[in-house]
């Protein structure tokens, strides 16, 4: 049991699987805490001032921490299983930009043809 | 379809299936990790149409209240907290699992169930406490979006406790063979993506969402 145990390990590694170790877990669980304790502190208290430059920060920072993971607690590489779960990844990834940005864009195209201003009085008096 | 095909014979028994062949390291290639790989990728794509939808109408209060004046960010960093130890905790059980440790495997899977509940509690908790104040999701477009999308998410949370409950029982029985430790690592990869989406929750619903 144990033997056969150890043969399958010793695959997983060969094929650039996953296959963490304690310092791996260690050093992405270090990151994690810190890029999700910047972005916290940031906006409960207000260092940088300006709302956007806080936003951009919070999403940069977001990013990095998703890498981070990736790397540390998924094990992703361009080796595991032949290179089909990055490729399937950066598949997902293409369409998950089409549809969020798109959608964004969009909508708030639509958004600006709208007329707010407008009442239901100024509507009945359009030529 | 008349024609006859000759089935391998082995041991004196015909063989009616295509049988996998086994590599040189004697372990089966089953495909399963890329399957369960790409059924998360198919879950990235549901919660990615439910960021985009609180993308569009995240801001259309309808005169209710604002994510600044409903989201406690210190309980949200506490369940984010919660989250993010429940993943090193499972990082272990692997650990434990590969060189052969039952009762460690078993005892980080069941520490890792503890801080899921307590995240669930949390989101309980926020739900409860946000329809008791009147913010329910018929309120706006915001408030809709918002208890779907998290919602969703513990709903996740949630499935992925019910599966380690049932992991732990299974591993207790029947200990750490092979089929164990492709469940222990299809719920891994599982674990580990619901941190992930709950880093674009945070950031993007609760952290920009009070700017």
């Amino acid at each position: 049991m144990s033997a056969h145990s150890h043969d399958a390990a010793v695959h997983r590694h060969e094929s650039g699987e996953a296959h963490g170790t304690v310092g791996g877990y260690v050093t992405g669980f270090l990151l994690s805490a810190i890029l999700t304790v910047i972005p916290f502190w940031l906006v409960m208290s207000g260092a940088l001032g300006s709302t956007t430059l806080t936003a951009i920060a919070v999403l940069g920072l977001g990013v990095a921490q998703i890498v981070v993971q990736m790397v540390y607690f998924l094990h992703m590489s361009r080796r595991s299983e032949g290179g089909w779960t990055l490729m399937a990844f950066v598949f997902t990834a293409i369409i998950i930009f089409i549809a969020v940005i798109g959608s964004i864009w969009v909508m708030n195209h639509l958004h600006d043809h709208m007329m707010p201003e407008m009442t239901a009085e100024d509507a009945r008096a359009l030529p | 379809m008349t024609k006859h095909v000759k089935l391998p014979v082995t041991d004196g028994a015909p063989v009616f299936f295509l049988t996998e062949e086994e590599d040189a390291h004697g372990h089966h290639e089953t495909g399963t990790m890329l399957g369960f790989w790409i059924y998360l990728m198919s879950d990235c794509l549901i919660f990615a149409s439910l960021f985009a939808v609180h993308a569009v109408v995240g801001g259309s209060y309808a005169g209710g209240p604002a994510p600044v004046d409903l989201f406690d960010l210190d309980l949200v960093l506490v369940s984010t907290a919660a989250l993010l130890i429940s993943s090193i905790t499972y990082g272990f059980a692997v650990i434990a699992m590969q060189q052969g440790n039952q009762r460690g495997t078993l005892a980080w899977l069941a520490a890792t169930g503890v801080f899921g509940i307590v995240f669930i509690g949390m989101s309980l908790y926020e739900f409860l406490h946000l329809i008791h104040i009147g913010a329910t999701p018929q309120v706006s477009a915001f408030l809709s979006s918002f208890f779907t999308l998290v919602g969703t998410h513990a709903l996740h949370v949630t499935f992925g406790v019910i599966w380690l409950g049932v992991l732990l029982v299974q591993i207790s029985q029947r200990g750490i063979g092979e089929a164990n430790q492709r469940r222990v690592m299809c719920l891994s990869m599982f674990w580990h993506f619901l941190d992930l989406v709950w880093i674009v929750v945070f950031s993007f619903v609760y952290l920009i969402g009070v700017l």
